[in-house]
C-alpha cells in the first residue's frame, strides 16, 4: 500500500503539473482540493482519467470522485480495491 | 494615418529574449522553449502556480501580459480589451490532444489539454488573472496584420468600449515562437499608427 501511495504522489505531481512540489511535501492525509494541494476541476477531471488509464477503474458517477480524491489515503484504499490492472 | 491614441509600452518575446519597450529584461542561453519561458516567469518574479497548467500559447501570452500589466491587478488596470492575433491558432494544443485519442483501443483524452485546444484561451487566463471583464478577440493571420490590429483597436477606444487594448500577435508552433504585444491608450511615447505599430514589431 505505502507503494501504491508513493506511485499516486509521483503521478499526480507529473500529471497535474505541480511545480516546487515533491512527493515529501504530500502528506497521506492531506486535502487534495480546497486548502489542501489547491487542485481544482479540470483536475479532477484528470484524476479520474487517470484511474481509468492506469488502474482499469472507471468511474460510473463522477460525484463518487469527492470521497474518493480527499487524499492520497483515499485513493489509494479506493484503488487497491476496485483495480482491474 | 495619425490618431489621438498612443501606445504606452510594448513588450516582445523571441529567440530566447523578453524585451519591454526596446530594453532586454531577459536573455538566457537554452535549447527548448520549455525551458526559457519557465526561466522568463522566474525572471520577471511571477507567483501563479497555475501558469505550469496552462499550455505553451498562453504561457507565451501570459507572460508577455505580466511584463506590461504589472504582477498585480489595479483599479487602473480593470477596462483592457484583448486583441490578439496568430499564424498557429491553438494548433500545438490541437496536436497534443489528437496523439490522446488516436487509438480507439487507447482513448483516454486529457481534459487538461482538451480546455486549451482554442487559441482565445490564452485572453480568458490574462483575464482571469488581471480580472478583466472587457471585451476580448483572437483572430487568425497568415503573418503580422499591424492594418487590421490598428482600425480593430481604434474601433474600440473610438466607441469608449474600453480605456485601454492590450493588442498584439502572439504565434507558437513547436518549438517556433514569436510575442509581440503592446498596450494602446490616450497617453504614451509611440504614436499609435499602422507605421509606428510596424516599426516596432520590426526592430
Amino acid at each position: 500500500m505505502s507503494n501504491l501511495k508513493e506511485e499516486l504522489k509521483t503521478k499526480i505531481i507529473e500529471q497535474l503539473n505541480l511545480e516546487d512540489i515533491t512527493v515529501g511535501d504530500i502528506a497521506d492525509d492531506d486535502s487534495l482540493f480546497g486548502d489542501g494541494l489547491g487542485l481544482d476541476s479540470i483536475d479532477a477531471l484528470e484524476l479520474i482519467v487517470m484511474l481509468d488509464k492506469d488502474y482499469g477503474i472507471k468511474l460510473s458517477d463522477p460525484k463518487e470522485g469527492r470521497k474518493i480524491f480527499e487524499s492520497i489515503e483515499t485513493m489509494a484504499n479506493y484503488i487497491a480495491s476496485h483495480r482491474t490492472k | 494615418m495619425k490618431t489621438n491614441f498612443h501606445i504606452e509600452s510594448y513588450c516582445s518575446i523571441k529567440e530566447n529574449k523578453v524585451i519591454l519597450n526596446g530594453d532586454l529584461i531577459v536573455k538566457i542561453d537554452v535549447k527548448t522553449y520549455s525551458e526559457f519561458i519557465k526561466h522568463a516567469y522566474k525572471a520577471i518574479d511571477i507567483k501563479y502556480p497555475k501558469f505550469f497548467k496552462m499550455d505553451n500559447l498562453s504561457k507565451l501570452a501570459f507572460v508577455a501580459a505580466e511584463v506590461l500589466l504589472g504582477k498585480e491587478p489595479t483599479n487602473e488596470n480593470k477596462n483592457i480589451a484583448i486583441v490578439f492575433s496568430n499564424k498557429a491558432s491553438s494548433l500545438d494544443t490541437d496536436r497534443m490532444h489528437q496523439e490522446t485519442i488516436n487509438s480507439p483501443e487507447y482513448y483516454y483524452p486529457s481534459p487538461a489539454i482538451f480546455v486549451y485546444t482554442l487559441p482565445n484561451i490564452c485572453m480568458g487566463e490574462i483575464s482571469i488573472k488581471h480580472k478583466l471583464l472587457t471585451e476580448n478577440s483572437f483572430f487568425i493571420f497568415n503573418h503580422f496584420n499591424a492594418y487590421y490590429l490598428h482600425a480593430y483597436t481604434n474601433s474600440l477606444l473610438q466607441n469608449k468600449k474600453t480605456e485601454k487594448v492590450l493588442c498584439g500577435w502572439i504565434n507558437y508552433d513547436g518549438e517556433d515562437y514569436e510575442a509581440f504585444v503592446y498596450l494602446v491608450s490616450q497617453k504614451g511615447y509611440w504614436q499609435h499608427t499602422t507605421e509606428e505599430i510596424t516599426r516596432l514589431y520590426t526592430i
